[in-house]
């Protein structure tokens, strides 16, 4: 089964930001900093699993709010930075 | 330096109870006991001799019998005192500084705690009067719980005494669960056990057949911002600080033991450490801490220090694993979950002073609070120069200027920073502007809690609670006075003291005394302009101008650098612990009902695969397994759960 770019970060905000709790609605423009979702070392973290999941080598200029701060800006720049789509 | 144990009421039990009570608190006075029962009062007292070695012992009684008291703590001005009482006329039998109070409630009554310097809780029965008085010292050093059962009135130092009362039982209280991961303390009188309270800092209780009624004697008071400072010459106001540090350090010295001093190799443990040097015939004896990790270490500013005083130097060294070794000893002994392990090393460094045979030793605690060296009142400041000018991308390069320790902030953005640090969204009237980024992520770490105690607590938020706690001219401060107030009325005795001071020592019957908690020296500084205390970003400047000849350079000069321990990542040591495993296994967490037992697991697992875990996972991770540790302790729930 095919995992689209925002399900597979979904699922990584889910599960490692979130504990597995899936009754949280994490709406895709929900700010992830407003919300207590990530702290500064969770946005390390985010920037290495998309490094390691979709191949993106990340410049210090890409980590900013604008590029990371919800799961649509994180699928937005994830697509326009890969070469290929992404497919599990 | 003790314990003491006590009712109000009807008890036909009285001495036998006591007995079991102050055998609770043995650790805090391990010199003496005794025990004094009536029907309608009772006092329990173990004692660690300090002052008044051969005739202090407690309870003790006036030559009516009428008053007796029951005293845990240290009066510093006691010798003054005696002599003033000495000078009308009054007869003093003992040594002590027990016996000055039991004067001064014969000759004022309940005002006496007005003239008492010192660390201290004490119950005096007044049996003319038919009524008992507790008291409890401005700073909230030294300890005092209760709880009633019935029409009885029962208090003691610690609450372990307290559950050796028929009909206490232990129980979480939800809302302390809930300020505790928001604002690392519960807010006094609330204590993590349901229906047993805390006498806050500086208040007094009376308990008659009227009833039980408390009140404040003191009040930490800045002044308007409108006002014109008490002091406006920077040089007038070093001296006359010189002088009264130097005088609170003089009178803490005072003791029929030798005395010993903390040396953290900070700017505050140092300034202590070299009055109190100057101050005793004999060589100081200096205790610290060193850690393996360079992130943690302080040992070169230790020795440092150590060796340009000539103290006789002693250091215990604690490891990661050292800290998941004693980590069930400290819950024991704080009584309360925690969310950071900080309490751990200094537990260990009372062993140690007590290994060495002291009984006494000085910090350099308070004077964070007291002069304003936390990094969040310079974050506070760094925000509210952001919120200006939003949309800066210079100003919040700042952020990492004020946590060059945490290496995670070299790596983020400007935009990044002033989003964590929440420069310019906040509000700049909000009362807890200073703290906010702070409790809102601790507060994340409720993500963990179960769906039932999120149904239990419903809507309850402990900043508003907290907010409805501020003094009517709060508002009216200087904001750095805001924020010094908020740490120092509630944190400190909250978090500090009661984690980290009293609780820790008394563990190994160690008394810590703390010049810069003396009441003249926070009266003084809440007096000083701001600018003085924090000067464009660095810290406690008029204090280091105070003290700048007593160090070497290496440290009068030194930014702070927070206290802190290895946290999570302690307890993920190779095949250790297995009390970590069942603590926090589904089903141990499932049983006591408080945290998602699912999500704790993931926790568990990111925290032992992936150790630089950020502050959030780590706060969640000691709180849940220290809130696991309590309730096995005191209420041997999680116990039965795991053994099931």
């Amino acid at each position: 089964m095919t995992q689209t770019v925002k399900d597979k970060v979904r699922t990584f905000i889910i599960e490692n930001f979130l504990f597995g709790d899936t009754s949280y609605e994490l709406a895709d423009t929900a700010s992830l900093i407003e919300n207590d979702i990530i702290d500064s070392t969770g946005v390390l973290e985010l920037v290495a699993f998309i490094e390691d999941q979709f191949g993106i080598v990340m410049v210090d200029a890409d980590i900013v709010p604008a590029n990371l701060d919800s799961l649509a800006r994180i699928t937005t720049f994830i697509e326009a930075k890969a070469a290929v789509p992404v497919t599990a | 330096m003790c314990g003491f144990s006590g009712y109000f009421g009807s008890n036909r039990d009285g001495k036998a109870l006591l007995e079991r009570m102050t055998a609770a608190i043995a650790h805090r006075g391990p010199d003496e006991q005794g025990v004094f029962a009536t029907p309608q009062a009772g006092l329990g007292h173990v004692r660690l001799s300090i002052v008044g070695l051969g005739d202090g012992q407690q309870p003790m009684s006036d030559p009516s019998g009428e008053l007796t008291i029951a005293f845990n703590g240290e009066i510093f001005n006691y010798v003054e005192l005696r002599d003033e009482l000495k000078a009308r006329g009054r007869r003093l039998r003992t040594s002590s500084d027990t016996e000055v109070i039991l004067h001064l409630y014969d000759e004022m009554g309940e005002e006496c705690v007005s003239l008492l310097n010192g660390d201290f809780a004490f119950a005096i029965w007044d049996s003319r009067r038919r009524r008992m008085m507790l008291a409890r010292d401005r700073m909230g050093v030294r300890p005092l719980f209760y709880t009633t059962q019935g029409s009885t009135l029962y208090f003691a130092s610690e609450v372990k005494a307290l559950l050796e009362v028929p009909g206490v039982t232990a129980e979480i209280d939800p809302i302390a669960l809930d300020q505790i991961f928001t604002l690392w303390a519960p807010i006094a009188p609330r204590t993590p056990f349901r229906n047993i309270l805390e006498l806050e800092p500086a208040h007094l209780m009376i308990a008659d057949e009227r009833g039980v009624t408390t009140r404040a004697y003191w009040r930490l008071q800045f002044a308007d911002r409108s006002e014109t400072p008490a002091y406006t010459d920077e040089r007038g106001a070093a001296e006359d600080l010189r002088a009264l540090l130097a005088d609170a350090t003089r009178i803490r010295m005072r003791a029929d033991v030798p005395v010993g001093a903390y040396l953290s190799g900070g700017l505050d443990s140092s300034i202590v450490s070299a009055l109190a040097a100057g101050m005793t015939p004999q060589r100081l004896r200096t205790f610290s801490v060193t850690f393996e990790s360079a992130e943690h270490d302080e040992s070169a500013f230790q020795l440092e220090m150590a060796a340009a005083l000539g103290t006789a130097h002693s250091a215990v060294a604690c490891s990661a694993g050292d800290i998941a070794r004693v980590f069930p000893e400290v819950i024991r002994f704080t009584e309360r979950p925690i969310i950071r392990t900080a309490p751990a090393p200094l537990f260990q460094l009372s062993g140690l002073v007590q290994e060495a045979g002291l009984k006494v030793v000085m910090t350099g605690e308070g004077a964070d609070e007291v002069f304003a060296g936390y990094d969040i009142f310079k974050e506070a400041r760094v925000r509210r120069f952001c919120g200006r000018q939003q949309g800066s991308r210079i100003r919040p390069h700042l952020f990492r200027k004020l946590y060059p320790y945490l290496p995670g902030l070299k790596q983020q953005s400007p935009e990044y920073l002033a989003a964590f640090f929440g420069a310019g969204d906040e509000p700049l009237n909000d009362p807890l502007f200073s703290h906010r980024p702070r409790f809102k992520g601790t507060a994340a770490t409720k993500l963990f809690f179960s769906a039932e105690l999120r149904a239990e607590l419903e809507d309850y938020d402990a900043t508003e609670e907290l907010i409805g706690r501020l003094p009517k001219d709060f508002g009216r401060w200087h904001p750095l006075h805001q924020a010094q107030y908020l740490e120092s009325r509630f944190l400190l005795p909250g978090y500090i003291l009661s984690s980290q001071g009293d609780r820790m020592a008394m563990a190994h019957g160690i008394e810590g005394r703390f010049p810069f908690l003396d009441h003249r020296l926070v009266e003084f500084a809440a007096k000083l302009p701001p600018e003085m205390k924090l000067k464009r970003l660095t810290e406690k400047h008029i204090l280091r101008e105070a003290t700048k000849d007593l160090l070497p350079p290496m440290i009068g000069k030194r930014t702070k650098q927070p206290y802190r321990a290895p946290d999570s990542h302690s307890f993920s040591g190779p095949g250790a612990f297995d009390y970590v495993r069942d603590a926090l296994s589904e089903k141990t967490v499932s049983a006591a009902g408080l945290f998602n037992a699912k999500a704790v697991a993931k926790l568990h697992e990111k925290c032992r695969t992936r150790p630089a875990s950020g502050f959030r996972d780590n706060a969640a991770f000691v709180g849940i397994l220290s809130t696991q540790l309590w309730l096995q302790t005191f209420t041997g729930a999680g116990r039965k759960a795991a053994a099931a």
